[in-house]
């Protein structure tokens, strides 16, 4: 992967029209008042637990692939291993706060993401790659083979139990709403405040020049340990999210290779490097096949069986990406920014150049 | 800048058309099937045949009789690809649809997933032939119905059909049988009766786990031709049995010492196998073949009009296909008994649970539907949502499926107090409250 696709997208740090922090409370602002008010149990349910809890997951792996310049597809094993973690833990220590919970089960994520970073210290890019592949077989295959994960469960299903946090429970879709849009609002925050910190610095330095880093006196071991637990971490939180509050339901198949490349592609399609290129990447890989298949039973339906539909649904999503990454390799992210300032500059509040 | 404005006020237009005015056309006098199908990936052969024959037999009932009883029966399908995350959305998009009468995923996974959220919305969540096994017990399960075969009846069945071949069941005593198992929850579900089963009667039992979907099996293979078994149990799905068999053959072991479970029993999973079936037998509970009354009315009714939902009328017939009639029959059958309790209309998924709690069919009046011989028989009660389902085993002789039992009866008793045992941990655990017989005259909605 070239440095150019890698560097952050610009266009969006010049002349900001209000204090940096106003787009978040905006968007924090419609997240918690207005959308609640207006979503129904399916927009909750199918659309946006599935969407916060991947957006985490982006956010983490772009901690990881777009900051530090770490190729990674395990993701899909840390959220195996944060929803996991967090099943066993509820069971076996009575009386956890889920909050508390979801910290320690990223913790253990972290723990073995360390682990399985080791390679990244003798292995670049392609070849650091398929090392972490070995995460992501290692990981499902430990947690079907080895009964006492899922608390000897005989199909290897557990239920997830119910989210509590300061004596209220979690049960309609906008509680679990809000619990999850919580955790991932304040997980959010610590993935920009790492990023922006001297840390983040630390990543962006080794991901653009390894040697260069050292001999500035990085320390590029430590860094990369540091990229690889932090990432961990947050993916490890998303699954949790996942399990407890979207799926409600776990089984070791549901964190396959193709999730982990579900999680990669809303990284590159959101914009590498930025927090909310996770954002906009998840809002694309989750809704628009659900609206393609929407439209497509709605408007054909009739004609097609829904396997045809599905297939045509596919090569549709094929064409979409494909046409994003041509007209904006940056992601969405930079895609935004540049429709932002062509808005402003019609408006007059910018200068045109 | 003109394009992208045409480009986004379609997309807004299409996007308000399919979420705000894409509200489903609703009838007064229907009874809705959402039908979480997938006619796509490795379980397609599957996921067309079932969902064929299901949606061919409620199609006859409307073009023949005009429904049931002059309500229509009304569905449409949801592609989830046998995928959890997929089944949950289609459950939370067709579920906005009114007038539901039972889900029917096909998926012990989605099926699992689904177990709180229908319990909540009052509908039965039907899973035939497979499913979670302690959702028999309908006091603890009200809303889950494993109908005709729950995975330990399968099991019990299989293994009294060995104990036939030997002699008897105490001619198993030092026998080695081996069970190779799909890696899903689906294939999962059996592993601890296996054990108790091999405890009971003093045979040797290998579980070997073939991960999904199952196109590799060389290295068990391998292992098995090594424990030289008496039995080989095929507890596969989809790809994974025309592989197994094939494999079976390379390595030399018989087909006739291979007994498949009720998912490895169809024509799909033996014709891509071709000469390495024959002789392969296989439980089933329902037969196959077009001989049957209520096939042949749907292909007179449906596919000599061209309204056949299977694409290949060679299917006709076929194993899934028949299952998915006979899934049919159950449904649109349990939806009768509850309407001449409740009336001829519209039922709530409340009113649909205590028709199928009170579905019985004997062998008279599965004749008088045109199924005699297709299935044996059902009667579910409050308590037992599995229905006591007879099985019969079936032999490949490379161009059909050929019966070669009797119908058998699982042993129920025996696994009555280990279904009751794992369902009363599951109601501890959740604080479900141990529903009577009178809870489940109570209707609430």
């Amino acid at each position: 992967m070239s440095v150019e696709v890698l560097s952050t997208p610009h266009g969006q740090t010049d002349a900001a029209p209000f204090a940096p922090y106003v787009w978040p409370a905006i968007v924090l602002l419609v997240a918690y008042a207005a959308v609640p008010l207006v979503a129904n149990s399916y927009f909750l349910e199918a659309l946006l637990l599935p969407f916060l809890a991947l957006s985490l997951a982006g956010v983490g792996l772009n901690l990881l692939a777009g900051y530090a310049g770490q190729v990674s597809l395990g993701s899909a094993a840390f959220l195996a291993i944060g929803a996991f973690a967090a099943f066993n833990l509820n069971l076996r220590v009575p009386g956890l706060p889920t909050l508390v919970n979801i910290l320690i089960s990223g913790v253990i994520a972290a723990l073995v993401g360390i682990v399985f970073g080791l390679p990244s210290l003798r292995l670049k890019g392609f070849y650091l790659a398929v090392s972490t592949l070995a995460t992501q077989f290692f990981t499902q295959w430990a947690l079907t083979n080895f009964g006492w994960f899922s608390n000897y469960n005989s199909s290897g299903v557990i239920d997830a139990p119910k989210l509590s946090a300061f004596g209220f429970e979690f049960v309609t879709p906008v509680a679990r709403y809000y619990f999850t849009l919580s955790v991932v609002v304040l997980l959010t925050l610590f993935a920009w405040r790492v990023a922006t910190s001297q840390t983040g610095r630390n990543f962006i330095a080794v991901r653009d020049n390894e040697v260069a880093a050292r001999v500035i006196g990085i320390p590029v071991l430590r860094t990369k340990m540091i990229a690889f637990g932090l990432s961990s971490f947050l993916i490890g939180a998303a699954g949790v999210l996942w399990a407890f509050a979207y799926l409600r339901t776990v089984e070791p198949a549901g964190f396959n290779l193709d999730r982990s490349f579900q999680i990669l592609f809303i990284v590159i399609i959101g914009g590498l490097a930025t927090i909310r290129g996770a954002f906009l990447g998840a809002a694309l890989i989750v809704t628009a096949p659900v609206i393609l298949s929407r439209i497509g039973s709605f408007f054909l339906g009739d004609l097609f069986d829904s396997g045809v539909l599905e297939m045509s649904q596919r090569v549709l999503l094929g064409v979409l990406i494909i046409a994003f990454l041509i007209l904006e390799p940056d992601g969405l992210a930079a895609l935004t920014a540049r429709m932002w300032k062509g808005i402003r500059t019609r408006l007059g509040v910018a200068a045109s150049n | 800048m003109t394009n992208w404005k045409t480009l986004l006020g379609a997309t807004a237009a299409a996007l308000t058309l399919t979420f705000a005015l894409a509200a489903p056309a609703v009838r007064a006098d229907e009874q809705y099937f959402p039908l979480q199908s997938y006619r796509v990936g490795p379980y397609a052969a599957g996921g067309t045949g079932f969902f064929g024959g299901f949606i061919d037999y409620l199609n006859l009932i409307n073009t023949r009789d005009g429904g049931v009883n002059g309500v229509k029966l009304t569905w449409d399908e949801c592609e989830t690809q046998y995928e959890v995350e997929r089944g949950v959305e289609c459950y939370e998009r067709q579920k906005s649809h009114p007038n539901a009468a039972a889900w029917n995923p096909l998926s012990v996974g989605i099926a699992y997933a689904m177990i709180d959220r229908i319990t909540g919305d009052k509908t039965p969540l039907i899973t035939i032939n497979h499913g979670r096994t302690d959702s028999t017990d309908g006091r603890v399960f009200p809303y889950v119905f494993p109908l005709l075969l729950n995975p330990y009846s399968e099991t019990s069945g299989i293994v009294n059909y060995i104990a036939s071949k030997e002699g008897g069941v105490d001619k198993l005593k030092g026998k080695k049988i081996v069970v190779l198992y799909h890696g899903s929850p689906y294939g999962r579900e059996t592993i601890p009766i296996y054990d108790l089963l091999a405890e009971k009667y003093g045979f040797t039992v290998q579980q070997i786990e073939v991960p999904h979907p199952g196109n590799e099996q060389q290295s068990q293979w391998l292992t098995i031709r090594r424990a030289k078994p008496d039995f080989v149990v095929l507890r596969g799905w989809g790809v994974m049995n025309p592989v197994a068999l094939k494999t079976a053959a390379k390595v030399g072991f018989p087909a006739s010492k291979i007994v498949g479970n009720v998912w490895s029993n169809s024509e799909e999973d033996v014709i891509p196998a071709g000469d390495a079936a024959i002789g392969y037998t296989a439980i089933t509970t329902q037969a196959s073949g077009n001989k049957y009354p209520v096939v042949q009315e749907i292909i007179k009714t449906l596919y000599d009009q061209g309204k056949g939902n299977l694409e290949d009328k060679g299917r006709i017939g076929s194993v899934y296909h028949n299952l998915g009639i006979v899934n049919g029959i159950l449904n649109v059958e349990a939806i009768r008994v509850a309407q001449e309790k409740f009336g001829h209309r519209t039922l709530t998924g409340d009113e649909v649970r205590w028709g199928f709690e009170h579905l019985k069919l004997d062998e008279a009046q599965v004749e008088k539907l045109g199924a005699k011989d297709l299935f044996h028989s059902i009667n579910v009660t409050w308590d037992n949502h599995e229905g006591d389902g007879y099985v019969t085993f079936q032999q490949w002789d490379g161009k059909k499926w050929n019966v070669v039992s009797d119908w058998i009866a699982p042993d129920w008793k025996l696994l009555r107090p280990i279904i009751e045992k794992s369902s009363e941990a599951y109601a501890k655990d959740k604080g479900i409250k141990i529903r009577t017989a009178a809870d489940a005259e109570n209707l609430s909605n």
